[in-house]
C-alpha cells in the first residue's frame, strides 16, 4: 500500500506542475479562488447555457460548469477528486454506486422548496429503487429506451424488440454501444430482469447479440441521432428524449416503447460528501426545479421532466400533444430502472458485451 | 573545453526535462500500473489476460488490418515514387508537397471526412448510383477502418522512401541499364536494395500508428470492430481499470519495440554490407 501512496504522490506532483505550466498560460480568471462558486459536473448539454447566466445573474453565484459523456466517465473523476465538484447529475443505478461508496452527502429537502413543491411523487417514489428513501438524488430528467423507426421503411407495426432480428432490415439498424443497454434487450425479450446477474441468462444474451450482429449497421452513442434523422439508418434503438428531437427534425420517424418492456431510467442532481459550496449547490439545485427554469430546459434539451410546473407553461403545442415529450408516468409504472449490480456484475457485463463487439 | 561541454549540456536540458516528464515518467507509471493488482501488489495477471479470447481477438485483428495498411501503403508508395523521382525536381516538390498537404488537417477531421464518402447515402455511393452502378457497403467494415489507415499514414510511407529513392546515384541505374540490365532487373538487383532503408523505416512509420489507432476504428468500424487500441480506450476511460489497461499497452509496446528491432537490426546489416 505504501508504494503505491508514494505513487499517487508522484503522479499528483506531475499532473500539478503539468497544470501549473497550463494555468500561467490562461491566466488569472480561473486559477484565482473566486469564493462565490459552485461547481457543477454534468451530461455534455444537458443545461441551456441561458438558464446558467440567469443563474450568475440571480445569485450572483458564478457556476463552474464541467461535462461527461458517460457515467462510467464521470465516476472516476469523482473518486481522484482532482477537482471538488459540488453538484453532479448522474443516472440512476450510477447514483447507488455513488452512495454505496460513500461519496454523497444526504439532501435536505427543506432546503429545496421547489424540489419539494413541483417534482413529481412518482418519480421519487421510481427513484426509491436506487436511492432508497430519497435521500441523496433529486430527479431531473427521465425517459425510457425504445425503438425508433422510419415509417417508409419499416411499414409492419412495431411492437417488440425482436424486429431488431428481423433479416429484412439488414444494415439499417443500430445499437447502442453500452453493455447495459445492449443486453438489456435480448434480456426482456427473454422476459428476463434489466437487472438480472443470472450468469446464464447473461450469456444467452450475449449469444443473441452475436446473432443479430451481422444485421446491425453500426453501434452508437450520440452518432445516432445523425445517423437518424439524415436517413443513414431507418430503424434503432434510441433514449426518449432523442427520439423526440429526432421526429421534430425528419416527420417520418415514429418512436414505440416495445411491449417486453423496457428500461425507465432517471438522472438526478446529487451533491457529493465533500463538496466546498454546499450552500450554493442547494441554490443550484433549487433554481433548477423552479418551473420557469426548467421549461427553458426542457426546451432546450427535449427530455422529459419530472417537474409537474412545466406542463402549463409549456409554448409549443406540438410538444404538449406528443406522448413521447409528455408520456403519462402511469403507463411506465411497471417498467424497472437500472440498479447497481456490484463490480464483479458489472465487470462481467462489459466482458460480455466486448466478446459480443470482438466477435 | 570543460566550459563548452558545460554549455552544451545546458542546451540538452530542455529536451532532458521533456523527455523526463512526457516519456520516462509515463513509462514508470504504465509498468507500474500493468504489474501491479490495485491494491498495489506485484503481478503479472493483467499482462496474461491478453490470452483471454475476447483480448487476444482483438490484438489478432489489430496487427492483421495494420500489415496489410502497410502493404497497401507500400504498393502504393513504390511506384509513385519511383515516378516522382524520375521527374523533373520542382515537379516533384510540388507533389510530394500534396502529399504531405494531408498531415497539416487533423487525423479526425479527416477520417470523418471518409465518413460521409463511405457512408450507405454518402458520396461514394451518390457516384455510383449515378453511373448506375450497384452500391457498395463500405462503412462500418474493417476494409473501411483500412481505408482509412491507408489515406492517414501513406505520407509517413511516401517521405522515407522519397529520400532514399533520390539518394541513389543515377549513375548506378546507368550503369547497371549499360551492362545489359533490362528494367525489371535494375529495379530488383539495383534500385531496391538501394531503397530498402527508407523502405524499412517506412514501414516501422506506417504498422506502429496502424497497430495502436484507436480514432480511425472508431469512427470508420462503427463499434462493430474492436481494436486493441479501443479495448485499451475502454479500460482506461469506461471501466476505469488502468492496471489492465496499462498492461495491454504493454503488450503493445512489446510488438512495436520487436518492429524497431528489426529495423534496427536491418538497418545495421545493412551498413555493414555496404561497406
Amino acid at each position: 500500500m505504501k508504494r503505491k501512496k508514494i505513487f499517487k504522490f508522484l503522479l499528483t506532483v506531475v499532473l500539478t506542475a503539468m497544470v501549473c505550466l497550463n494555468l500561467t498560460g490562461c491566466g488569472g480568471k480561473d486559477s484565482a479562488k473566486n469564493e462565490n462558486n459552485v461547481y457543477v459536473y454534468s451530461w455534455g448539454d444537458y443545461i441551456d447555457p441561458k438558464v446558467l447566466e440567469m443563474f450568475e445573474k440571480e445569485t450572483g453565484i458564478h457556476v463552474v460548469l464541467d461535462e461527461f459523456d458517460t457515467n462510467e466517465n464521470m465516476y472516476p473523476r469523482v473518486v481522484e477528486g482532482a477537482v471538488h465538484y459540488d453538484v453532479i447529475c448522474p443516472s440512476d443505478y450510477m447514483i447507488q454506486k455513488m452512495i454505496n461508496n460513500k461519496l454523497l452527502q444526504p439532501i435536505d429537502m427543506e432546503k429545496l422548496p421547489n424540489a419539494k413543491k413541483y417534482i413529481g411523487k412518482d418519480f421519487f417514489a421510481q427513484a426509491e429503487s436506487f436511492d432508497p428513501g430519497n435521500y441523496y438524488a433529486v430527479p431531473y430528467c427521465w425517459g425510457t429506451v425504445g425503438i425508433i423507426y422510419d415509417k417508409n421503411v419499416v411499414t409492419e407495426p412495431v411492437d417488440s424488440w425482436t424486429i431488431l432480428w428481423d433479416e429484412k432490415y439488414k444494415d439499417k439498424i443500430l445499437m447502442q454501444d453500452s453493455a447495459r443497454d445492449a443486453l438489456m434487450i435480448p434480456l426482456k425479450i427473454m422476459g428476463r430482469s434489466i437487472n438480472e446477474t443470472n450468469e446464464k441468462y447473461l450469456e444467452q444474451a450475449r449469444d443473441m447479440l452475436i446473432k443479430q450482429k451481422p444485421l446491425v449497421q453500426a453501434y452508437v452513442i450520440d452518432e445516432a441521432k445523425d445517423k437518424l434523422i439524415s436517413g443513414e439508418a431507418s430503424l434503432g434503438v434510441i433514449f426518449s428524449g432523442e427520439a423526440l428531437m429526432i421526429m421534430n427534425a425528419n416527420p417520418n420517424m415514429n418512436f414505440v416503447v416495445p411491449k417486453e418492456g423496457t428500461n425507465f431510467w432517471i438522472d438526478g442532481w446529487v451533491i457529493t460528501k465533500d463538496a466546498e459550496n454546499v450552500e450554493n449547490a442547494y441554490k443550484f439545485i433549487d433554481f433548477m426545479c423552479r418551473p420557469d427554469i426548467a421549461v427553458i430546459n426542457f426546451d432546450y434539451l427535449g427530455y422529459s421532466t419530472p417537474n409537474t410546473g412545466v406542463y402549463e407553461l409549456e409554448q409549443n403545442e406540438e410538444f404538449k400533444n406528443s406522448p413521447v415529450a409528455f408520456p403519462n408516468p402511469e403507463v411506465y409504472k411497471n417498467q424497472e430502472t437500472y440498479k447497481y449490480l456490484g463490480n464483479e456484475i458489472d465487470k462481467n457485463y462489459n466482458r460480455l458485451w466486448m466478446q459480443v463487439k470482438v466477435d | 573545453m570543460f566550459r563548452t561541454v558545460g554549455i552544451r549540456n545546458l542546451f540538452l536540458a530542455p529536451f532532458c526535462i521533456w523527455a523526463g516528464i512526457f516519456i520516462f515518467v509515463p513509462l514508470i507509471f504504465m509498468l507500474y500500473y500493468g504489474l501491479t493488482t490495485p491494491e498495489g501488489e506485484f503481478t503479472f495477471g493483467n499482462i496474461l489476460m491478453i490470452f483471454q479470447s475476447e483480448f487476444f481477438h482483438s490484438l489478432e485483428m489489430s496487427v492483421l488490418l495494420a500489415l496489410i495498411s502497410t502493404i497497401v501503403c507500400l504498393l502504393l508508395a513504390y511506384p509513385l515514387c519511383l515516378i516522382l523521382v524520375e521527374r523533373a525536381k520542382s515537379a516533384g516538390t510540388i507533389i510530394t508537397l500534396l502529399f504531405i498537404l494531408p498531415l497539416w488537417m487533423n487525423t479526425l477531421l479527416s477520417t470523418m471526412a471518409w465518413q460521409t464518402i463511405l457512408e450507405s447515402n454518402g458520396t461514394l455511393n451518390q457516384i455510383l448510383r449515378l453511373l448506375s452502378l450497384p452500391d457498395m457497403t463500405l462503412i462500418n467494415t474493417s476494409t473501411a477502418i483500412v481505408i482509412g489507415m491507408v489515406y492517414n499514414y501513406l505520407p509517413y510511407m511516401v517521405l522515407p522512401l522519397y529520400v532514399a529513392l533520390t539518394k541513389i546515384d543515377k549513375s548506378i541505374i546507368e550503369a547497371a541499364k549499360d551492362l545489359g540490365a533490362n528494367t525489371w532487373q535494375t529495379f530488383y538487383k539495383v534500385i531496391l536494395p538501394l531503397s530498402l532503408p527508407g523502405a524499412v523505416s517506412g514501414i516501422t512509420m506506417v504498422f506502429i500508428p496502424a497497430l495502436t489507432t484507436f480514432a480511425i476504428s472508431a469512427l470508420l468500424g462503427g463499434g462493430r470492430i474492436l481494436l486493441i487500441g479501443n479495448v485499451i480506450e475502454q479500460e482506461f476511460t469506461f471501466e476505469y481499470d488502468w492496471n489492465l489497461g496499462a498492461a495491454l499497452s504493454i503488450v503493445l509496446m512489446i510488438f512495436i519495440v520487436i518492429n524497431m528491432a528489426l529495423t534496427v537490426f536491418f538497418e545495421n546489416s545493412h551498413e555493414e554490407a555496404e561497406k
